[in-house]
Parts: C-alpha cells; sequence; structure tokens
C-alpha cells in the first residue's frame, strides 16, 4: 500500500486516487430520497446527481434555498456542464459519480449519512476539508463543485436583487 | 426586446457575405483559395483585411459561432458558453490558472476589456538583444503601432474612470507610484461596462466590427462552427496541401460529421498561444529542434479585492481605465518579476466563481459587491533565466493542453504583488482587504493583511491565479534552431505556412495584449500580401 508522503512525491496522488475511485464505483449510489428535484429534465444531470447537489448547493451559497430556486439552481448547474468541452464533461462525470456512491461519500467525501440528509456540518466539514486538503486532486474537485455551483446561482437574474446589481436604465434597451 | 441599434453583421449576411455556418452544412464541403486562415481574432481579423485588400481569395475560419451585436445581451449566462474557450473555464493541465480566452467571430477582441497598450519598448528591445531578432527595431515598428491605432480607433479615453478605477488612482497618488489612464479602442462607447460580454452598442472597435465585415465586403469568406482538425501536409513535409476541419453543432461542440476540407496556396494560423501550436502538432508539423509549443506565456494574475466605505459599482462604467507600471519597472526586466497593476470589471459570476471560500463568508462578500473594488497584478513571465512558461501539449483527444507550471519566481513575484494591491487599497481608503487566496481572511488594516500575506501557502488550488492573455508556443526566432517561425511569421520548415498570432511573442508582452498583436499582424499580414499577389 502506497504511503500519503509517497503519493505526493510521485506526484500520483491524481492517477491513484482515480484509480481508488474505479474500485468505489461499484457499490450501489444512496438511495434515493424522494424529493423536489426528482424528475426534473435534465441534460447531463442523473438523480444521483441531483440529490447530491441539491443537499451540497445551499451549505456552497451559504443560502437557503427555496424548491423553485434549488430547481433553477440544478437546471443552471446542468446548463453549465453541457457547454463544457466533451473532455471537461467527463471529468465532471467522474467527480459526481465518485460522490454519488456510498463508498465515495464515506471515505473520500468524509460524510456518514446519505447526502440528502447528511447535516450542514457535516456537509461544511467535506467541503472545507477538500478545499484545504493537501491532495490537489480533493482541492480541485472542491474547486469544481465551487465553480459550477456558483456559476449556476449567480448566472440567474433571481440572484442579483441580492447583490444590488442590475443592468444601467440605458443598457436595458439593449436587452 | 431587441437591440434598436444597427447589426453591422447582420447587414452584412443581408447584402450576401459569403458565411458558411458549420452547424447548418449537411454535406462535405471543399473550397479552394488563396490564403486560408485559421482563426478570426486579432491576428485573423487584420490579416483577412490586409490579404482581401491586396485582391487575394481569402477564406476566415473560426472554431467558434458568429455572433453580433443584436446577440450580446450584457448577460454572463450567455455570453460565458456561447463567446469564451470552454465556457470561460479554459484551465491549465494541473487546473492552477484558469484562462478567459475568446472563441467566437473576432476571438478575444469581440470580449476583451478594450485596453490598449503599445508593445512596450524594453520588451522589443529584450528580443533584438536576447531572441536575436535585430529587425524589430523601434523605428521599424512605429509605423505599424500608428497604423494599427488608427484602424481600431484607440484613443485616450475622456471620461473619468469609474469608481473601481479610481481606487487604484488613488492609492498609487497616496504611495507615490507612477501610474497612469489606459487608452481604449472605442467609438461612441456608452460606458456602460459590459465589454466582457460582447458590445451590444459595437463602440468597441474589435475585428468582429472593423477588418472582418471589411473583409467579407471585399469577398473573402467566412467559416463559423468549423474545427480545424490538421493542416495535411506534402510528402516531404515542406508544404501544406490543405487544411481539413469539422463542422460543429449547434452545441459549438460536437462535431456533426460533417467535413470541411480547404486547398490554399498559403495558410496563414491565427488561434492564439494554445491553439496554433496544438493545430502545429497535431498535424506532425515539423520541428526538428523541439521548440514548437515550448515556452508558451501566460501573463499570471493574482488579485486583491477591498471594501471600500464608498459605493463602487465595479461592473458599471469602462472596465479598465487606469494603469500603473510601477512594479514594471522596479526590478531589472530578468530579475524579481515585474507585475503591471490594473482593476478588472466586477460582473456576478465572474466574482462568485473567482472569489475564495464558501457558505455565509462568501455570500455576505457577494452582497458588498456594490462596495467592492478588485485589484489584478499582471505578471510578466519569460524573462528570468528561472521563469520561461508553459508548454502546449495534446489531450488524448487531440485538444490542446496548456501545461504551465507556477516556478518559484512567479510565486514569489505573487507575494510580493499580494502585497503591494493590499497597501494600494488600504491607501485608497479601504475598509478591509481580502487577499484572493484560499487562506486568507479579510484583514482590516495594512499591517494585518502584510502579516496574512507573508505565511500564505504558495500552492496552486489555494491562490486564485487566472489569465487572460495567452503568447508564444510558436515563437519568432533568429534561426531554426531558437524558433517555430521567422520574424515575418513565416514558418522555418514549411513554405507556404505563416504564423500571425500572439504566438509569435518570445516571451511574455509585459501589457495587455491586442495592440501588439494587431502591430505584428498588419507587419507581417502586408509583407505575405506583396509576396503573394
Amino acid at each position: 500500500m502506497i504511503s500519503r508522503r509517497q503519493l505526493l512525491k510521485t506526484g500520483l496522488a491524481g492517477s491513484a486516487l482515480l484509480l481508488a475511485a474505479g474500485f468505489l464505483a461499484r457499490p450501489d449510489p444512496d438511495a434515493l430520497r424522494a424529493s423536489d428535484t426528482q424528475g426534473l429534465d435534465t441534460r447531463f444531470l442523473n438523480a444521483s446527481d441531483t440529490n447530491l447537489l441539491a443537499a451540497i448547493a445551499p451549505v456552497m451559497l451559504g443560502l437557503s434555498l427555496d424548491a423553485n430556486q434549488l430547481k433553477a439552481l440544478l437546471f443552471g448547474v446542468d446548463a453549465a456542464i453541457t457547454g463544457l468541452p466533451l473532455m471537461l464533461q467527463a471529468e465532471v462525470r467522474q467527480l459526481l459519480d465518485l460522490l454519488g456512491n456510498r463508498w465515495g461519500r464515506r471515505y473520500l467525501a468524509g460524510v456518514k449519512a446519505p447526502w440528502s440528509s447528511a447535516s450542514v456540518a457535516e456537509l461544511h466539514a467535506f467541503l472545507d476539508g477538500w478545499r484545504q486538503s493537501r491532495f490537489t486532486l480533493l482541492r480541485s474537485g472542491y474547486q469544481a463543485l465551487h465553480g459550477l455551483i456558483n456559476a449556476a446561482w449567480y448566472a440567474n437574474p433571481a440572484s442579483f436583487a441580492a447583490l444590488s446589481y442590475g443592468v444601467p436604465a440605458q443598457g436595458r434597451i439593449l436587452q | 426586446m431587441t437591440s434598436p441599434l444597427k447589426d453591422p453583421i447582420r447587414e452584412g449576411l443581408t447584402r450576401g457575405w459569403q458565411v458558411y455556418d458549420g452547424a447548418a452544412l449537411t454535406q462535405d464541403l471543399q473550397l479552394d483559395c488563396d490564403v486560408a486562415i485559421v482563426g478570426s481574432g486579432a491576428g485573423g481579423g487584420i490579416s483577412a483585411e490586409v490579404l482581401a485588400q491586396a485582391g487575394l481569395k481569402v477564406l476566415l475560419i473560426e472554431e467558434g459561432a458568429l455572433k453580433s451585436s443584436t446577440d450580446f445581451r450584457l448577460l454572463e449566462s450567455e455570453a460565458y458558453p456561447q463567446l469564451y474557450q470552454e465556457s470561460a473555464n479554459r484551465q491549465t493541465l494541473d487546473k492552477g490558472i484558469t484562462i478567459l480566452q475568446g472563441r467566437t467571430v473576432g476571438g478575444s477582441t469581440t470580449v476583451n476589456w478594450t485596453s490598449s497598450f503599445r508593445p512596450p519598448v524594453e520588451t522589443l528591445a529584450w528580443w533584438r538583444e536576447k531572441h536575436g531578432l535585430s529587425e524589430l527595431g523601434e523605428a521599424e515598428m512605429l509605423p505599424w503601432i500608428a497604423k494599427a491605432e488608427a484602424r481600431v480607433h484607440i484613443g485616450e479615453w475622456l471620461a473619468p474612470p469609474n469608481p473601481n478605477n479610481s481606487v487604484l488612482e488613488k492609492g498609487c497618488s497616496a504611495l507615490g507610484y507612477s501610474h497612469g489612464r489606459i487608452r481604449r479602442n472605442v467609438h461612441d462607447c456608452w460606458n456602460l461596462g459590459y465589454c466582457g460580454m460582447g458590445c451590444p452598442t459595437n463602440a468597441k472597435q474589435s475585428m468582429l466590427v472593423t477588418t472582418i465585415p471589411s473583409a467579407l465586403d471585399k469577398g473573402a469568406g467566412l467559416l463559423a462552427r468549423v474545427r480545424v482538425e490538421r493542416l495535411l501536409l506534402s510528402a516531404d513535409h515542406k508544404h501544406v496541401d490543405a487544411v481539413e476541419g469539422l463542422a460543429l453543432k449547434a452545441d459549438t461542440l460536437t462535431p456533426s460529421g460533417v467535413k470541411v476540407r480547404i486547398k490554399a496556396r498559403h495558410v496563414v494560423l491565427c488561434g492564439g498561444a494554445i491553439g496554433t501550436p496544438a493545430l502545429l502538432l497535431r498535424s506532425g508539423a515539423p520541428d526538428p529542434h523541439e521548440v514548437l509549443g515550448k515556452r508558451t506565456f501566460l501573463h499570471p494574475v493574482v488579485l486583491s479585492g477591498a471594501i471600500m466605505p464608498e459605493q463602487i459599482e465595479p461592473w458599471s462604467g469602462a472596465p479598465q481605465t487606469v494603469y500603473s507600471n510601477h512594479f514594471l519597472h522596479t526590478w531589472p526586466i530578468d530579475g524579481q518579476l515585474g507585475y503591471k497593476l490594473e482593476v478588472p470589471p466586477v460582473h456576478p459570476v465572474l466574482l462568485a466563481t473567482t472569489l475564495t471560500g464558501f457558505g455565509p463568508d462568501h455570500a455576505r462578500l457577494m452582497q458588498d459587491m456594490p462596495h467592492l473594488n478588485v485589484m489584478l497584478a499582471l505578471t510578466r513571465d519569460g524573462f528570468h533565466p528561472d521563469s520561461q512558461g508553459g508548454t502546449v501539449k495534446l489531450k488524448k483527444d487531440g485538444s490542446p493542453a496548456l501545461d504551465y507550471p507556477i516556478t518559484d519566481p512567479v510565486w514569489q513575484a505573487f507575494r510580493q504583488a499580494w502585497r503591494s494591491m493590499a497597501e494600494l487599497q488600504f491607501a485608497a481608503g479601504a475598509k478591509s482587504v481580502l487577499t484572493v487566496h484560499e487562506n486568507a481572511k479579510p484583514a482590516s488594516s495594512w499591517a494585518e493583511a502584510r502579516t496574512q500575506i507573508d505565511t500564505l501557502p504558495l500552492e496552486i488550488l489555494r491562490a486564485r491565479v487566472v489569465s487572460a492573455h495567452v503568447m508564444g508556443g510558436a515563437a519568432m526566432g533568429a534561426d531554426a534552431q531558437s524558433g517555430v517561425v521567422n520574424h515575418w511569421g513565416e514558418h522555418w520548415q514549411l513554405d507556404n505556412l505563416s504564423v500571425i498570432d500572439g504566438s509569435l511573442f518570445p516571451t511574455s508582452i509585459g501589457a495587455n495584449p491586442q495592440l501588439s498583436v494587431y502591430t505584428f499582424a498588419l507587419r507581417n499580414a502586408s509583407r505575405l500580401a506583396s509576396r503573394l499577389s
């Protein structure tokens, strides 16, 4: 078994973790909780992804979202991913599959409860753990989630009022 | 509502321009021309006009879509996926640097922030002395600079800087740092501040509204949503026989299966410093001295945010009007890395994704947006002996990857730049300053900020590093050993191939590059026009 130090030194952290992800992807995903986010007509995200993102997004954003806002956010994430080159879409798929299965959630994210019932404290610890991880792969996983969720939320004009952001009057005729 | 303004692109299409949309092609297309130009940004746009003016039959091939003022609706949600490489999320191989680069007709000139700087004299001097490019004297370059400035209407910006830019000006005045006003390539600008989403009023004199319409009026053709896959080389590898492209579907991502093949007497590569070397690599272009793709440069950028007591509304008004070159001139050009200070326009998506941290801290900072000033430092790479930029490689699907390890001299420059920016922001009256780094917290005094900055770990995916300028990778060299092309952009091994874009530069340029690219493009395309006609 390769030690963490060796992993860092050899720079193989990325590929080794991805190998691990391959093994971890075997167990079944968490059972999905019936919720508002199921049955969304998304192009990229599956039910396991939306379940996971619906849990993480409010903690990432530091905002409480109602059902409609959550739906808009998930559509936004879906749109953001489908705008990426296909190779990058495949990387996002890997990340979401990794987090969406039981072992990945438990051992890489450190979240014991299924996503939909995880506490805010647990989710916060997961995000902060990856954000500050010594492994660049986990930090890049965090940054990918950070980027997608924030881009989706703040691209939505519904988020603008809280920022006092708006197109100036003379610009509005151009929209 | 649609814009009440004229749209020169839609008008030209009505007049019968020869424009193909890859997404609308249903069968393979074969075309012949004198010059095929790959990429329609600063290099390709200028080249198209110069060569079409000389009476040559020109075809301009662009991977992105043809979008114009009517489509530009001041919305980040539309602009980033439609107008930028990889939805404005192009990243270096280790994901350490995020790159803003245009991918639309007009390239980055359609979405840039209009900052116009002449090629710095110290950079040209360095190229003459250290890279053997003795032809690039000031007397040689000046007429081309003047011509480029006239072509895209570069001039003084007379309106006062917006409050975001004023913070930089105030800070520099307070600390005695040299600073100046940025010239812009605009005409009848409304001073809105949405340049990065495509100019909705056609005030920005980008390639989209200047050289490209002019070339199309002179009979040039344009293929949009066509990704050039490879150059077909002759058996002796001395000549480009044809250009092969794949038509893209309406998503501008997926090949539709329709193929495009263009035969041309001459081929000009203008895909930018990531795209151009990658195309040459994919094509198996001769590279006997292994210089292709090497020394590809960014101006790696770090950022600092400040909460100001006054209203800033950093999204509103001309985005970049003040700069400071103080720290470009503090150390020798090949010593400690210098940096140029500017401010970026701040809109919700760009801010939310760039801002570090998450949860309530992040949400609070977002809500402070009307009082936010953001400052940036562009570091000048490629001069220090231990800082030689990155390398363009190919991913397994053939798409480009820029391997750009951040070297120690660049990290040291980042730390120094964070200090400078925090000092400037406090000198301008900031209430608090946040270095854009995952380990930083808002500091309420310059002393507190400095102590914090001195201990920040210098690691990727903790420090937020971005860039908007791509240069090098198919550089000019005095001979075939030291460059991919000569100082005219002519390929050292392929006799009918030129490179006319930022990939020519043997170092980073040390300023926002559009005017430098225009200048070299005018000079080199003019030479090519006289060679071919």
